[in-house]
């Protein structure tokens, strides 16, 4: 979009504004070029965005001016997202499409911080005044929750610990959130501020011992902050698309369950009950088209006896509303944990879909679960109950799902019947020992559905002490790496 | 902000966007910077809002404030399962009907049909009446995800074309476009087809310092510094994980139950006795009380 007259919006089709003057500027061709990357890089993070969502979102922009940046990021999410989880991925991707600023920050360039007199980065143990000094004023920010003070401070703290590489070859110079954040080190100050708020005598108010949470998320606010400022600078070395494509994290329903980190599996717990709800409508409305069943050949010509051989009132075969049972057979040894935990969790929540759901959890043995993964504990620690509260290793605590598959189809087998939809978990990295596919057979001979949930990509199947080929030999598998892909494959794979 | 061409599309309701929270916030609707913008696009757009959120942040409120600062009729669909186009659009009033044929008893076929599917005998739903009011209106749609997939379809024409098209009148088009307002709890997703045709507001929990502006509007008895202690305390509760979170029509009932108690302080005892007013599920309670007991 290179030469676009007011009023253009992506696909070149006229705005619907009518012919007013804009509130602001107008969309000028620079605009337009900003909204339709902006546009590009939410579609490379699954976000469906048509032209006509461009066109709209062109209106907002026409219609708000650009006086306000908050109120312009208010209705371009307006226009262009279509449910909560896009937020955050929209927020990264608008700081960098439409930044706060070129270059040092405004306030920072206007009234400049004084310059250390000692630019050498300092050794450890020597003083160093000007991290001090942003530290009293980040401490003071944080104790006053004063959010301008936080974002100023956010520049200059980029601007006097970020830069790397300045002066050497280009493409090889930045800004780094990791480096500041690590000079700055605002987490120890979360003591000094809880003193300096902190009433004296013993809290007689409750809302006192919600403090620490308070300045500890106030904290992590700060960080992000520090990390946008980051992306922001880069960004303007770099390009935005590029930025955009790498650095910000995916929604969460895309997020890889082998490479998700503590933040990102407590933002995927959070899903577990919506997403739950979601797959229970899903499920329902296919149990309801199942339900209407097939003509009754037999019963609709014995009926069709009282009407003089005319079928005037077809018999159905009706169903019995039965509900599924379900086993899951999780691998939760330390590489796949994360998909473990996220399933048990959603499966737990959608308990009322299946008459009974059974949950068996191995390393290398196989014990069952079920009772600890009852609602109202904490769902974060479930990994950690399962690892102490259950056998679930042997002598050593590697995987091994030849002997897992085994103690199972031994000890277990009566959980699994002809109404049993089996769901096994994991990545069927054995460790070179022995599949026992045999054990897995035994188990898909007395279930009604043995399904296998891999959250490696069917090209990794192959390498290494992976059994994969073996088992998928033997059970449908299916690659399953995020939450999206896990809940369509709940919807399709399981009887209603 | 801007001259009237756009207006002609829209329901002409504000100027700004600073127009829009001043307004809201004069009928007791505190709005975010995020709300009042949107309202204001919908307004000026002349699109439909479609409003998701957590139960009780105010979805329905803000159609009320909008209706009566627009000193607009509020016409309401309250959706439920198996809402169909009898109850949502337009239903022929068949008893009638049937008195109009028996008393014209001579009269030819032609004539008595001609008749009985006019205006007469046509009993409009919350949808046609929004769409053929002359004064106006604000359509509010609640809880959009409970009704069937298929009503979503029925509402497409209403909602991009503001029109209704009846097989024996033909299509009636809004004279003046309502507001139109959708509100859903996302239990359900709405299909594609009907996002795509709506600005989409998320109506998240209000920040700290909205929230105690919320606060003291609603409970203006209320002390000041335990209003402010309250705001943090739901606050806390939220960032934990429970089963369902406090929401800002919980804040506000345990803000009146405080002020019934005469309690001063939010001491132990008072918040073990009134802990029940915010968290609704047992094992909520519990795991809260557990996080605000003085160490």
């Amino acid at each position: 979009m290179t030469t676009a007259p007011r009023h253009t919006g992506a696909a070149g089709a006229p705005v619907p504004v009518g012919e007013a003057v804009p509130a602001g500027e107008p969309v000028t061709a620079d605009t337009a070029a900003r909204l339709t990357g902006l546009v590009r890089a939410l579609r490379g993070h699954g976000l469906r965005i048509g032209p006509a969502e461009t066109v709209d979102a062109a209106a907002v922009l026409d219609v708000l001016g650009f006086t306000d940046r908050e109120r312009i990021r208010a209705g371009l999410a307006a226009a262009l997202l279509r449910s909560d989880g896009q937020r955050a991925v929209f927020d990264a991707t608008f700081d960098l499409f439409f930044p706060l600023g070129v270059g040092t920050p405004e306030a920072v360039r206007a009234d400049p911080p004084p310059v250390p007199e000692d630019p050498e980065p300092p050794r450890f143990g020597r003083p160093d005044p000007l991290r001090d000094d942003l530290r009293d004023r980040l401490a003071a920010a944080l104790a006053a929750d004063d959010r301008a003070a936080q974002a100023r401070l956010a520049g200059e703290v980029m601007e006097a610990f970020g830069r790397y590489g300045a002066g050497g070859t280009p493409g090889s110079d930045g800004w780094s959130a990791q480096q500041a954040l690590g000079r700055l080190s605002p987490e120890t100050l979360l003591a000094r501020i809880l003193t300096a708020l902190r009433r004296p005598g013993a809290p007689t108010d409750l809302s006192d011992l919600v403090l620490a949470d308070e300045v500890r998320r106030r904290i992590r606010d700060f960080r992000a902050l520090v990390t946008t400022e980051a992306r922001r600078r880069v960004a303007e070395l770099r390009g935005p698309e590029r930025i955009a494509e790498r650095a910000v994290a995916p929604t969460a329903d895309r997020i890889d369950f082998l490479y998700a980190g503590r933040d990102q599996l407590a933002e995927l717990r959070r899903t577990v009950h919506p997403l739950a709800r979601k797959l229970a409508t899903r499920l329902a409305a296919r149990r309801r088209r199942a339900a209407r069943g097939h003509i009754d050949l037999r019963r609709t010509l014995r009926r069709s006896l009282t009407t003089g051989g005319v079928p005037l009132r077809p018999a159905y075969r009706l169903r019995r509303p039965a509900r599924p049972e379900l086993v899951l057979l999780c691998d939760v040894s330390g590489s796949v944990a994360g998909f473990a935990d996220f399933t048990m969790l959603l499966v737990q929540a959608m308990s009322e879909q299946f008459s009974k759901v059974r949950v068996f959890a191995f390393v290398n043995r196989t014990a069952e679960v079920t009772d600890l993964l009852r609602s109202g504990d904490d769902p974060a620690r479930l990994a950690a109950r399962i690892l102490t509260g259950a056998k679930v290793t042997g002598y050593h605590g590697n995987s091994d799902y030849g002997s897992a598959l085994g103690g199972f189809a031994d000890h277990h087998l009566d959980a699994v019947g002809p109404r049993t939809c089996v769901l096994v978990l994991g990545d069927a990295r054995n460790n070179h020992r022995d599949p026992n596919v045999d054990a897995l057979r035994r188990i898909a001979g007395r279930a009604r559905r043995v399904f296998w949930l891999n959250p490696e990509q069917p090209s990794l199947w192959t390498t290494g002490d992976s059994a994969a080929l073996a088992y998928a030999a033997v059970v449908e598998m299916h690659p399953c790496r995020n939450a999206r892909r896990l809940g369509e494959l709940i919807t399709r794979l399981l009887p209603v | 902000m801007g001259s009237d061409g756009t207006t002609a599309n829209g329901t002409g309701f504000f100027d700004s966007v600073t127009d829009a929270a001043d307004r809201l916030a004069a009928t007791g609707y505190l709005a975010s910077t995020a709300v009042a913008t949107t309202v204001f696009l919908a307004d000026r757009l002349g699109k439909p809002l479609l409003v998701e959120g957590p139960a009780g942040v105010g979805k329905t409120e803000l159609a009320k404030a909008l209706a009566a600062l627009g000193q607009a009729r509020l016409v309401r669909l309250q959706c439920y399962e198996g809402i169909d186009e009898a109850r949502a659009l337009y239903e022929w009033n068949h008893a009638k009907q049937l008195l109009r044929i028996t008393a014209g008893r001579d009269e030819g076929w032609e004539e008595a049909r001609g008749d009985i599917f006019g205006e007469e005998f046509l009993l409009t739903r919350p949808l046609l009446t929004a769409i053929r009011g002359e004064e106006p209106t604000v359509l509010l749609i609640d809880e959009m995800d409970k009704a069937d997939v298929e009503v979503e379809a029925l509402l497409l024409e209403v909602l991009s074309d503001f029109q209704v098209t009846v097989p024996e009148l033909g299509t009636i088009t809004a004279t003046r476009r309502p507001f139109v307002l959708l509100t859903s709890n996302a239990t359900r997703e709405l299909s594609e087809a009907l996002r795509r045709r709506c600005l989409f507001l998320h109506l998240d929990y209000p920040d700290a310092e909205l929230e105690r502006r919320i606060v003291r509007l609603k409970v203006p008895g209320l002390d000041d510094t335990l209003a402010e202690s309250l705001v943090r305390i739901v606050g806390a509760l939220r960032a934990m994980e429970l089963r369902k979170a406090p929401s800002v029509a919980e804040t506000i009932d345990w803000a009146r139950t405080l002020l019934a108690l005469g309690a001063d302080t939010l001491d132990e005892a008072v918040v073990r006795d009134t802990l029940g007013v915010v968290l609704k599920h047992q094992d909520d309670i519990r795991k809260a009380a557990q996080k605000l007991t003085p160490a």
